[in-house]
């Protein structure tokens, strides 16, 4: 099948896992619907959630995961040389994601309190960007799967992808919700970058930041409105750094 | 104009009589804000007792029910070797009722727009017409300045109109349409006195507004292009659109094409947007010729209060306020229009 004369590519996909929980990996075969066109419409050769046949032949990398041991930056060096298009798939990959949190804390009192007498090798929390070059980013804590095939179908069709230019407000408003600052709880909507739905707002829970901030975000203001509403400046602070996406803007 | 005078309880039964086989929308009580303050929605009902007529105001318009926030002009599924294109339009009838006169002012603004001679929406329209409106006179809400921008009162765009007399209703009927429904229930016309009580509440209604100095806005805003007043108020917008989102009157849109994953169907959707978001005079080529928020508060003002009134000799803003509500940074048209004619002053 061709659209607009554009026959389309068959990218040979990837997916590796580094330190995360593997829940953005899920979310690529979730969504049953649409999962056996979303897989058919790629050469699946090394993703271990949904085959054993493992090659190294693969042409686009998703990793998921925030690195965090020296054997990682090596696996993911010998990635970059392979991959011709490399995504950091989930805010783990993107910024380092909740894994961050521990870099604010003493490493051997950590590893005392979570391991034992099993103690474990770990460096600093770090995104993938920090260790190689990275072409496109996938945000979100899961990634949200419809944006995902979004990006797919632009790599199958071979046209760039242009993420949103608004805020979660957008879309939380686009769903008719009540303003979460409205009943008196914090929500970094106004700072995050858009494109999923604002299933947390619209929840009723506030956002949380796990795509980062937003185009242009007016952290300034943000403050501002927040202080003006009373929220202290730690939980103002610790909701900002929860998914570390705002890292080196605080 | 007809006028008819209706009781409380035939009311609710001309309620009960549309909701046979109409969808009724109305304003419902959803939640309350964290000051115990109600929060008001229009919503699809069931029943009589579910429509709170003594709402103040909604965080949201009904615009929506004719411009929704996401639509699809077309789609297309593929036939293996031709494209079959399908376009539907919503025809199903519906009845809105508790409208305040700002609402239905902000419908005739966007019938000027949308349902003129100039491209009119077959989408806007078909809901448009197909869609029986009901108003309501209240009093003034909190930072509404409806009158100074001429839409506390409203002469057509509706069916039927109600003015609360405290034991019936002074019904004005602008429609057959109107006319016809009514003839469910048992009306009466009104009398001397009728017309006095309505009078003495029309004018109780127009003494509590505030006025706000909106004389001569076009030229002054002409004349205040490079103001200082943009930057401030500009500085605090976070740029989230949600002012454009509550409007009763914004239409700007985008239009992007989707394909299912199996590349089998597409879909031309059109979603409304913001002329506050960074992206929204981005063209081809990637340039932006609104990439400052300063810019892009200052054209929002222009189109509302400037623009629109050169097109069509009224500002599109009806002065409903809900965009000073939602705003969590309290950038308002009062205070920058007041902030505009201080600074023309000095």
């Amino acid at each position: 099948m061709k659209y607009l004369g554009i026959k389309p590519k068959r990218p040979k996909i990837a997916v590796f896992d580094f330190t995360g929980c593997e829940g953005c990996e899920l979310q690529l075969v979730n969504k049953e619907e649409t999962v056996i066109d979303f897989l058919g419409s790629v050469d699946v050769i090394n993703f271990r959630e949904i085959s054993s046949t493992i090659s190294n032949d693969f042409e686009v990398a998703f990793i998921e995961g925030a690195i965090t041991r020296d054997d990682e930056i090596n696996r993911l060096n010998e990635i970059r040389e392979q991959a011709k298009v490399l995504i950091a798939l989930g805010s783990c990959a993107c910024f380092g994601g909740v894994n961050r949190l521990k870099n604010a804390y003493d490493f051997k009192k950590a590893n005392q309190e979570v391991y034992g007498k099993q103690h474990k090798e770990t460096l600093p929390a770090r995104a993938v960007k920090e260790i190689i070059a990275v072409d496109l980013q996938i945000p979100g804590c899961p990634v949200d799967k419809p944006e995902v095939e979004r990006i797919v179908q632009h790599l199958v069709w071979d046209v760039p992808y242009q993420f949103p230019a608004y805020p979660v407000c957008f879309e939380c408003k686009q769903q008719y919700t009540t303003c979460v600052f409205e009943l008196g709880q914090l929500c970094l909507g106004p700072v995050t970058q858009g494109g999923c739905r604002a299933p947390c707002p619209v929840g009723g829970s506030g956002c949380w930041g796990c795509r980062g901030p937003a185009a242009d975000p007016h952290l300034k203001e943000f403050l501002q409105i927040a202080d003006e509403r009373e929220f202290s400046r730690k939980e103002i602070n610790e909701r900002l750094s929860f998914y570390s996406g705002f890292e080196g803007m605080l | 104009m007809l006028f008819k005078i209706l009781s409380k309880e035939e009311f609710r039964n001309f309620i009960d009589f549309l909701l046979k086989d109409t969808e009724v929308i109305a304003p419902k009580q959803i939640n309350v804000n964290a000051d115990g303050k109600a929060i008001y929605q229009f919503l699809p009902v069931q029943n009589f007792e579910e429509i709170r007529l003594d709402y103040e105001t909604t965080d949201y318009s009904a615009k929506t029910y004719f411009l929704p926030y996401k639509e699809d002009l077309s789609s297309c599924s593929f036939l293996g070797t031709i494209w079959d294109r399908e376009i539907k339009y919503r025809i199903q009838p519906r009845a809105i009722v508790g409208l305040h006169a700002c609402d239905i002012n902000a419908l005739l603004k966007l019938d000027k727009v949308l349902a003129g001679d100039r491209f009119p929406s077959p989408y806007y329209i078909s809901r448009r017409k197909n869609t029986f409106i009901v108003g309501i006179d209240h009093d003034p809400c909190e930072g509404g300045f409806c009158q100074s921008v001429g839409a506390d009162v409203v002469t057509h765009g509706f069916d039927l109109y109600l003015t609360d007399l405290g034991d019936r209703y002074f019904a004005a009927i602008n429609s057959n349409r109107g006319f016809n429904a009514l003839q469910q229930v048992k009306t009466r016309e009104p009398t001397a006195r009728d017309n006095n009580d309505y009078l003495e509440v029309r004018r109780r209604i127009a003494s509590q507004f505030k006025p706000l100095e909106v004389h001569n806005l076009p030229n002054l805003m002409d004349i205040e292009f490079e103001s200082k007043v943009w930057k401030k108020w500009a500085d605090k917008c976070m740029s989230c659109g949600s002012c454009a989102m509550v409007c009763p009157t914004c239409y700007c849109y985008g239009v992007e094409e989707r394909i299912t994953m199996n590349n089998a169907k597409s879909a031309k959707i059109k979603q409304l947007y913001s002329c506050q978001f960074l992206d929204f005079a981005t063209v081809a080529g990637g340039l932006n010729f609104r990439p400052d928020r300063e810019t892009r508060l200052k054209y929002r003002y222009y189109h509302q209060h400037r623009g629109f009134v050169e097109a069509y000799e009224e500002p599109l803003c009806v002065g409903c306020y809900r965009c000073g509500r939602v705003c969590l940074a309290d950038i308002n048209p009062p205070d920058i229009i007041q902030d505009l004619q201080t600074e023309y002053q000095e």
